[in-house]
């Protein structure tokens, strides 16, 4: 029986969705506890929070939280986010999206969003697989890992989601961990706090499927693993590269400045209505500002 | 020389069809440049940012439906544009925003297919795409104009019944009737008729986004206003929460069917000429109707007594009107740019009531007035 505490609790639709779709042991539990206590610790009203999602068992998470939530087709929640921020530029609209739902279906318009740098959070949880469908290679599942559609190994290497962000244009790219959860908390917020496109990469486990088919252990070997083999970017240079073999970064990996497109917009509509003006062209209802 | 009319302009069907747009309250347009419908978005990028309105061009027609749905969730009147490809790519998030209850409208300008066929081409061979494209059961609203006039009024109507009913309305119009230029007067906005989507007038913890109702449609709060609601693609509860209950689920669906069907008489229109006295109509839409107008007019000074029968709504299809109609009538031609489509549904309902002949044209160019007047003469 979970426990949440009383903070949690107020964000939560606890009476009308719970229990929920995930097994016991996921990281996506965690990962939203964590989201949940950035927007808290940052004040957002959750009124003012939106929360959009894919198709996948991360992406049940806006079911069970108490924003303004969209769940929305497989691969395709950033391109609704995309939508709903221009419409409401003042609404902080968070994606939390799966590997396979941002990165296979999804990669098309998860390469443009970080390209096209609009203000939107994104929450990538990573677990290497296809949890909904039952244990099918992901984009991401390292070479020779098992998948219920790779019986005799994977052959296809897994994408690095975030040199893959980084080198699409996204102004700031972040990874971390389940088991690092008060350090995904701080990414998080700092995703949030960022003007444009922002991504947090989260390394989460699913030992119901990969796990069991990888022969890894259950979540609490998975989380292990993830603790020996996540290094903070702040001891990059200083770890010698023969120690560097099969572990990652953590950290804020990626963090620079780009005009930010709603704001580029606001200047796009400045323009043509003084443009529209000094032609004596009349413009109609400025009703949205 | 007649006296110039005040505010007559030039123009071609893409622009009407996004003046009305804008008319209608439109303030979001996300598209991808296809041909035949690319002017709608160029005009739109240049004048919605002068009504304080956004444009975008998204990487494909998935993303520009899928964006046009959040813009719409986020309380603002939406749109795209497209052709048959990008239509056909439409159809995943076209069954969503019909679940969800997005109110959105999408122009399809028909050209030749199938896959990229013929792109600057006409063709209606969308025609049973436009009802049946996305999966699962689906009720369709299309509205279907024939002149540069039309175009500006149809797309109007199409958001009115979008934001009236929550639910997506597409705009089925075709090549010739986008490219094609003609001298219109433009209605003025003051004199039109706007609808807006209801709002809830519940406090938010009352408030159910898909409320069973006598009337089918919910009011719809956006996103932001206060309303903390859930939207998603999975059939649901009337909170929108996801639902496995078959009692929830087949009242859902029915919600979402009746919503249509018992509208029709609001939804539907037809335009019938000359068919008091008919024993003969002919069945066309958009710019085939054209071509028949003149067909009959040729067919009544011979004293043939031939009507035409021009849907304005395609979809819902005018059911009542033709069971109506059919008892006076011997024969019904149909005629339509493609291999056979209508000819279906008009059979469907006819039942072996009278004759029904088909004069179909698909090699990319238009029926002409004199091959359905000879259609007429071979068929009488």
């Amino acid at each position: 029986m979970p426990i949440f505490s009383e903070m949690t609790h107020k964000y939560l639709r606890a009476k009308k969705k719970f229990p929920n779709v995930w097994c016991s042991g996921c990281g996506i539990g965690t990962v939203m506890g964590a989201i949940i206590r950035a927007i808290d610790h940052l004040h957002l009203s959750r009124d003012e929070v939106v929360m959009i999602s894919g198709i996948g068992c991360s992406s049940r998470m806006p079911v069970y939280v108490d924003f303004n939530t969209l769940h929305t087709t497989h691969g395709r929640p950033l391109a609704f986010a995309t939508g709903v921020k221009l419409a409401k530029p003042n609404l902080k609209v968070i994606i939390v999206t799966g590997d396979g739902d941002a990165l296979a279906i999804g990669g098309n318009h998860f390469i443009h969003a970080c390209r096209r740098n609009i203000d939107l959070t994104t929450i990538l949880i990573n677990n290497s697989t296809y949890g909904m469908t039952g244990g099918q290679v992901a984009p991401t599942t390292p070479f020779m890992k098992i998948g219920t559609t790779a019986p005799y190994g994977n052959r296809e290497r897994g994408f690095d989601i975030s040199k893959l962000a980084m080198a699409a244009g996204a102004p700031f790219v972040a990874r971390g961990t389940v088991y690092h959860v008060v350090q995904l908390q701080k990414l998080v917020e700092q995703a949030i706090l960022k003007k444009g496109f922002s991504l947090v990469e989260v390394i989460s486990q699913c030992h119901t499927l990969y796990g069991r088919l990888n022969k890894e252990g259950g979540p609490v070997e998975m989380m292990k693993w993830q603790r020996d083999h996540a290094i903070p970017i702040s001891a990059a240079g200083k770890v010698p590269a023969e120690k560097l073999k099969d572990k990652f970064f953590t950290g804020v990996l990626w963090d620079i400045d780009f005009p930010e497109y709603c704001e580029e917009y606001d200047k796009v509509i400045a323009l043509a209505q003084s443009l529209a003006e000094g032609e004596g062209v009349r413009v109609k209802g400025k009703e949205r500002e | 020389m007649k006296p110039p009319v005040k505010n007559q302009r030039l123009m071609q069907g893409n622009r009407a069809c996004v003046e009305g747009a804008m008319a209608a309250g439109c303030r979001f347009f996300a598209g991808y440049p296809i041909t035949p419908s690319t002017e709608m978005a160029e005009i739109l990028a240049a004048e919605l940012p002068k009504l304080s309105g956004k444009f975008i061009q998204m990487e494909d027609e998935i993303a520009s439906l899928a964006a046009v749905i959040g813009s719409s969730v986020a309380g603002v009147k939406s749109m795209t544009a497209t052709s048959g490809p990008g239509f056909s790519l439409m159809q995943e998030h076209i069954g969503y925003a019909y679940m969800a209850e997005v109110p959105c409208v999408i122009v399809d300008v028909q050209r030749g297919g199938p896959s990229t066929g013929l792109p600057t081409k006409v063709a209606q061979a969308d025609t049973m795409q436009v009802r049946w494209g996305t999966h699962g059961d689906y009720y369709a609203i299309a509205v279907a104009p024939s002149s540069v006039l039309e175009c500006y009024e149809f797309t109007l109507r199409a958001f009115n019944l979008s934001e009236k009913y929550r639910t997506p309305v597409i705009v089925l119009m075709d090549e010739v009737v986008g490219h094609m230029r003609e001298r219109v007067i433009l209605p003025d906005p003051d004199q039109m008729t706007i609808i807006d989507r209801m709002k809830p007038t519940v406090p938010p913890e009352w408030y159910q986004h898909f409320e069973i109702n006598p009337h089918f449609v919910s009011p719809m709060a956006s996103f932001g206003e206060g309303y903390r609601y859930n939207i998603t693609g999975l059939t649901h509860d009337p909170f929108g929460f996801p639902t496995e209950k078959p009692e929830e689920i087949k009242q859902k669906m029915d919600k979402l069917k009746n919503k249509i069907t018992h509208n029709l008489d609001d939804i539907i229109q037809v335009r019938a000429e000359f068919m008091e006295d008919a024993n003969i109509a002919i069945f066309a839409y958009g710019i085939v109707a054209r071509a028949a107008r003149e067909a009959v007019r040729m067919a009544r000074e011979r004293r043939i007594k031939v009507g035409l029968i021009q849907p304005l709504t395609i979809w819902p299809f005018p059911d009542q009107y033709m069971e109506h109609i059919q008892e006076q009538l011997d024969l019904i031609i149909v005629a339509e740019l493609n291999q056979g489509q209508l000819i279906g549904e008009v059979m469907r309902v006819n039942r072996g009531k009278t004759r029904v002949s088909s004069l179909t044209r698909y090699d990319s160019e238009l029926i002409t007035p004199d091959q359905v007047f000879e259609k007429i003469r071979e068929e009488k």
